[in-house]
């Protein structure tokens, strides 16, 4: 048994614990902690798969971005939830039998060990490949294309990756961020008229109060 | 095999609880065990392809929280609870 093994069944124990428990608390606010210590593993695995640059954006983009968003819905809609009041909806049987039936369903098809193996290239992963502008061999005074590889960091593979193969792919996904911030802000914004119309009768009704109890005060 | 446990876990959790919150961060689960899967296999493919398309997980993930949590509020606005039970019709 490797360490890096020894620390791959850690990590992913801490990982599965906590996403159980995740599903399992009655307050969400647990619900959100135990989520994020379940994303600081899986950037753990990340690390460990040779693939810093996509746990550094795991850490940033959910413990960073999507969990501050979790926290602030949650305490946005204060719910009090009574102690017992069930947690559980009224699908858990068929639920459970799923889930289950699904996990069988993989432990069958994927059996451990089944995809490990030593044999591979560990520096495909960190392989930049890249155009430059080099001079013609046949030619000379001539410049033309050439792939050119070396052996760099990820982060700078995966770039390199995402801005030439996957310009297009790279361009739709910030559409759609744009598009999911817009629809957001659409939905998620409450109706000005009815909620000035409120405020305003509401407005009224105290200042009408205080003036009673001015008068009041004034005649007593 | 972790990754399908952490799937199951997901799963479960969307199905059964009856808090909506809750329900989005199971998804989000779901969708981090098929990033791990993505890393697995782009590792032992040895090509990049599968951490490009776990960062457009990530990307996708991160619109559907927005929008998820935006539609929650309005759901809680509009009837004052996020029991998925009681959020069966569809005309406000």
């Amino acid at each position: 048994m490797t360490p890096a093994f020894a620390v791959f069944l850690l990590v992913g124990t801490i990982a599965v614990a906590s996403s159980i428990l995740v599903i399992s608390m009655r307050n969400p606010v647990h619900s959100a902690l135990f989520l994020l210590l379940t994303f600081l593993c899986v950037a753990i695995l990340f690390v460990m798969k040779d693939a810093e640059f996509v746990a550094a954006v795991q850490v940033l983009v959910y413990a960073g971005g999507i969990m501050v968003l979790f926290l602030f819905v949650v305490m946005l809609i204060n719910v009090r939830h009574l102690p017992d009041e069930k947690v559980l909806s009224n699908f858990w049987k068929g639920g459970f039998a799923v889930g289950l039936g699904l996990f069988i369903l993989f432990i069958s098809v994927v059996r451990p060990g089944v995809y490990h193996d030593e044999r591979l290239d560990k520096g495909r992963l960190k392989r930049v490949s890249e155009r430059i502008w080099t001079e013609s061999r046949k030619t000379p005074g001539k410049f033309v294309y050439r792939r050119v590889h070396r052996t760099n960091a990820n982060s700078e593979a995966v770039g390199m990756a995402l801005y030439n193969d996957y310009l297009v792919p790279f361009e739709v996904a910030s559409i759609f961020l744009l598009v999911a911030m817009i629809g957001a802000i659409v939905i998620g914004k409450r109706e000005l008229s009815a909620v000035e119309e409120e405020t305003a009768q509401q407005f009224i009704l105290d200042r009408v109060e205080t003036e009673k109890e001015v008068k009041e005060a004034m005649s007593a | 095999m972790l990754s399908g446990t952490l799937f199951t876990v997901g799963l479960i959790g969307v199905v059964i609880r009856r808090n909506m919150i809750t329900v989005l961060m199971a998804i989000e689960l779901m969708l981090n065990a098929v990033n791990i899967n993505l890393v697995a296999f782009s590792h032992r493919l040895a090509s990049l392809e599968g951490q490009v398309f776990t960062i457009f997980v990530i990307t996708v993930a991160a619109g559907e929280a927005a929008v998820g949590l935006a539609i929650i509020i309005q759901l809680y606005r509009l009837k004052s609870t996020i029991n998925v039970d009681e959020a069966r019709t569809l005309n406000g």
